[in-house]
């Protein structure tokens, strides 16, 4: 039991580790701002092009979400990194995260939103249509509120998915807050940062995950 | 030009092609172990759940929040490189399985819950009518239409969970992404990173299709 505390829940060594990891923090905080709000925001206008009545743009759409859902986003991102200096294009870390997980995230949040919008009656862009709204107008103001009203519980999960996600930057040395972590483990051969950091992650998702649970089973019951 | 030399080489490719297709093995092998495991026991516990005893079920939900709060590379680092000082040393594939059966079969348990949940109490009381017992119940009538339910939400999740075997490059698994990593620095060319990105499609790309599938197939009309 001593050995077991010793290895995992060191309160000297978190202590010091902690400064470390909460400036991982704010980069990870950095980093999940802008992926979710690039993310929102392409996975919208993709979705929108994916419903588009314009052939092109809707297949095009459509094998864009289907490629980026089957490649693993560690994949992208080592491809991202590592990949394309060879074509001469060199990324700083946050830049080659920042692009491979919009790559994969906008694909995610464009599935959420045609599903929202496909659940809005067809009635009601009738309705609006025949009332003399324009089709941006008609989306606008009467489909896209109700539709993303729909999805917020799947908006929201997948926004946590996006948090834990920016832990793989560890891997291309980005300093976020697991690569912190996993430094001030290899400095002082003990696992707390570790836990240390997934304890860090804890405190911010769990009670996301908690609203998720609560929203969805109120769905169920519905 | 320089572009095909570089992402598509012909000997590069033939090179390593019979390390990625062994490489792909792994990948699927621990695929279907971990959706075997996490599948089976997330059904399982949500079973265990509708036995609705108090401390169990705690129990039950506080793994099943974590599991789905914590990021999976954190709990990848911290039993790869944490349980050795506790004497207990699991190869990266165990790690690997271990970690991503046990996200997968907290997302289950939960998508399996809500399931159970959303059958009408009619149901339960029509079943102990006709002289089921309570356990009965539970497997001929709630469980079939719990699990007809999860499945869109289930298949969504098995995908998902299982492009995170790449993260087993991380601890130096032979799949996929750790084989053309290693092939990309050897041969100094782009390309393996490329072929490991068309395996992933070739294994996944099926996959999405067949959700799209499934989620028309077996979408739950409120």
């Amino acid at each position: 039991m001593n050995m077991f505390l010793a290895t995992f829940f060191d309160i000297n060594i978190m202590m010091q580790a902690l400064p470390l990891l909460l400036k991982g923090a704010v980069t990870t905080l950095k980093l999940c701002a802008v992926v979710i709000i690039c993310g929102l925001f392409g996975g919208l206008m993709l979705a929108l092009r994916a419903l588009s009545p314009r052939g092109w743009l809707r297949w095009g759409s459509v094998i864009y979400i289907d490629l980026f859902r089957a490649i693993p986003p560690l994949v992208l991102l080592i491809f991202v990194y590592s990949g394309l200096p060879f074509a001469g294009l060199e990324l700083a870390p946050f830049s080659a995260v920042v692009i491979a997980f919009f790559m994969n995230n906008s694909a995610y949040f464009a599935e959420v939103f045609r599903a929202g919008i496909n659940a809005v009656p067809k009635g009601q862009t009738e309705a609006a249509r025949a009332t003399g709204l324009s089709p941006t107008q008609t989306m606008i103001h009467v489909v896209l509120p109700p539709a993303i009203r729909n999805v917020l519980p799947d908006l929201l999960s997948n926004t946590v998915e996006v948090v834990k996600l920016t832990s793989l930057a560890s891997v291309v040395s980005l300093s976020e807050l697991l690569y912190s972590a996993n430094m001030a483990r290899s400095v002082t051969y003990n696992a707390s940062p570790l836990v240390l950091a997934a304890l860090l992650y804890l405190a911010v998702l769990w009670p996301l995950v908690r609203i998720i649970s609560r929203y969805q089973r109120g769905l169920a019951v519905k | 030009m320089r572009f095909l030399e570089t992402f598509f080489n012909p000997a590069v490719i033939g090179q390593y092609l019979p390390d990625i297709i062994a490489a792909m093995w792994v990948t699927i092998y621990l695929a279907v172990a971990t959706v075997l495991t996490g599948v089976l026991l997330g059904a399982g516990l949500a079973c265990i759940r509708a036995a609705n005893l108090k401390s169990v079920n705690f129990c039950i939900i506080v793994f099943a929040d974590v599991m789905r709060a914590l990021p999976p590379l954190v709990l990848i680092l911290i039993l790869y490189f944490g349980m050795p000082s506790v004497g207990l040393s699991l190869s990266a594939e165990v790690v690997i399985w271990l970690v991503l059966s046990s996200v997968l079969t907290a997302f289950a348990e939960e998508i399996f819950w809500g399931g159970l949940t959303a059958v009408p109490a009619g149901q339960w009381e029509a079943g102990r009518a006709t002289g089921h017992s309570k356990f009965q119940t539970l497997i001929y009538i709630a469980l079939p239409q719990a699990v007809r339910m999860g499945i869109p939400p289930l298949v969504n999740r098995i995908l998902a969970t299982t492009k995170l075997t790449a993260l087993g490059s991380v601890i130096g698994v032979k799949e996929i992404l750790s084989v053309a990593s290693s092939a990309q620095s050897f041969s100094g060319s782009a390309t393996p990173l490329t072929m490991a990105a068309i395996a992933y499609m070739i294994i996944f790309i099926p996959a999405v299709i067949a959700s799209h599938w499934v989620e028309r197939r077996f979408s739950y009309k409120m």
